[in-house]
């Protein structure tokens, strides 16, 4: 069992790293979207940090839905996801290791560079370890409630669209709880509430959601 | 407990017999109880004493909102009994109750938008219960969507059925974070459809409502699911001679 | 006469009420009717299949 979630991890990491492109471009994909609020409303810095947690929560929203699009497409192009389903390792461990993978390339990577880009948009020093924490608690459940709507939308042209109206509704708490954090902190109250109610989705969608991506994979692959 | 209940209910046949005779019945309830209820509510129901008479658009916004959060709940069951029990019947009820959902889910969006006018002073207030209807109207059109997506009749039941369990889960969770989201930010607002005490005569034709719009959710979904289970099941001899009736 | 219309106008409150009772009232129609234009067409289409076969 070890073995396997091994074996995938590193497939996955060395299938990655033959296209680093496709790595890199959620999270320029991110940068952009937080520069162009500046742009969009003016460079006043009282103003920018006010928008500050709002704005960067949503752009992380987005570029996870834009990198979650080709989650499984090639999988399923080549045909190594009827593989899963038909081997006797559990699918929903399989899928996990996956979403795991996506995570660390893409979650992991914006709280990396979320310091930075709140820097940018005017947000004192002492609110950014709030900022990463609450993107550290917040992107693993966006990664895993966007792989139920990736594995359901599996076979289907033109999926990314018809992804995002899926799942972006079911985002909504991380938005609210993530951005709470950051405001909570910004008026110098506890976050601690925050980041429990935070952790507590993450452990939710961790041990329910790699359950609905398996079932949702299954009835992909079936068509 | 006896379960052949359970069982004849998987049966297109059998649903098809019975839905026909309690057609009517739903349909008179419906319409008797609306009439009455609307009647009695725009009439005779006293004024708010803050409100004045634009408190009477409450007999339809909270049926609508009731009737909206209950259809999804039931898209959720029907997905599950759907995906355990392999009920062609239940795929058929969740096809055909999103759409009836995400319209009651517009009713009652767009009756407190216009019941805001006169009480807040504009269209759009970001309101704990309206937002989360909103997003609920959202849910709906994800499910519709993705129902409309799949081409393949039993893949699409099959993922709108998990798309509704995982959407029921989110639901409460949705409707916290909404209400906390809405109590950090404008605190202490007045709210519209939260009254203390209701007097009998008010609160007695919002009953009314709430089972009147219940029965004609009820009539507009066996109807529909009538048409459906005659369109998928036309190779069937019961099913030709069901058509032949009606030519 | 002046009673309907002071009734009508709900002490200034009667667009909004008149209004969203008329959008109810549209849609819950527009529910029933869908279904019921939905089984017209498949009888048509059933009918003009066994002329059809028929002929």
């Amino acid at each position: 069992m070890r073995q396997i979630v091994w074996l995938l991890f590193c497939r996955e990491w060395r299938l990655a790293w033959r296209r680093p492109g496709d790595l890199l471009n959620p999270l320029v994909f991110f940068a952009i979207v937080v520069s162009l609020f500046p742009l969009a409303v003016g460079p006043e810095p009282g103003m920018l940090r006010t928008m500050a947690p709002g704005v960067i929560w949503v752009a992380a929203l987005l570029a996870t839905l834009l990198s979650l699009d080709g989650m499984f497409r090639s999988d399923h192009e080549d045909g190594s996801l009827e593989q899963w389903v038909l081997s006797p390792h559990p699918l929903s461990l399989m899928v996990l290791v996956k979403v795991l993978h996506h995570w660390l390339v893409c979650g992991l990577a914006m709280v990396i560079l979320a310091p930075l880009f709140g820097l940018m948009l005017a947000l004192p020093v002492s609110v950014l370890p709030v900022l990463c924490l609450s993107l550290l608690l917040g992107t693993p459940v966006l990664s895993l409630l966007g792989a139920v709507g990736a594995a359901l939308t599996v076979g289907l042209k033109g999926g990314g669209v018809l992804l995002a109206l899926l799942i972006l509704p079911l985002y909504i708490p991380v938005l609210i709880l993530g951005t709470g954090a950051i405001e909570a902190s910004l008026q110098g109250m506890p976050v601690a509430g925050y980041a429990l109610w935070l952790g507590c989705l993450a452990v939710l969608s961790l041990s329910l959601a790699p359950v609905a991506i398996a079932a949702g994979l299954r009835i992909g692959v079936s068509e | 407990m006896n379960w052949s209940f359970f069982h004849k209910l998987g049966s297109p046949k059998w649903f098809f017999d019975i839905s026909g005779r309690w057609l009517p019945w739903f349909t008179g309830a419906g319409v008797l109880l609306l009439l009455a209820g609307s009647v009695w509510g725009l009439f005779f129901a006293p004024q708010d004493y803050q409100q004045g008479n634009s408190f009477r658009i409450i007999y339809i916004h909270v049926p609508a909102a009731f009737v909206a959060q209950s259809c999804y709940i039931m898209l959720a069951v029907a997905g599950i009994v759907g995906l355990v029990w392999r009920m062609k019947l239940a795929h058929v009820a969740l096809k055909c109750a999103a759409p009836i959902g995400a319209w009651m889910t517009f009713v009652a969006l767009v009756t407190g938008a216009i019941w805001g006018k006169p009480t807040w002073g504009t269209y759009w207030v970001w309101d704990a219960r309206l937002t989360s209807m909103l997003i609920l109207l959202f849910l709906y059109f994800g499910i519709i969507a993705l129902g409309q997506a799949i081409s393949n009749r039993e893949t699409s039941a099959k993922a709108t059925a998990v798309l509704a369990i995982v959407g029921v889960v989110n639901i409460p969770i949705i409707k916290y974070s909404v209400d906390w989201w809405n109590t950090l930010h404008q605190p202490a607002t007045f709210k519209i459809t939260e009254k203390p005490a209701m007097p009998v005569e008010m609160w007695l034709p919002l009953l009314l409502m709430v089972l009147g719009f219940y029965a004609l959710f009820t009539v507009s979904l066996l109807m529909r699911m009538r048409v459906e289970i005659l369109r998928r099941e036309n190779r069937t001899r019961w099913a030709r001679e069901a058509l032949e009736k009606m030519l | 006469m002046n009673a309907v219309t002071e009734f009508l106008a709900m002490g200034g409150h009667g667009a909004y009420v008149w209004s969203s009772y008329a959008i109810t009232l549209a849609v819950l129609s527009l529910n029933v009717l869908q279904p019921w234009l939905a089984r017209r067409r498949l009888v048509n289409e059933e009918a003009r299949r066994r002329r059809r076969e028929m002929t």
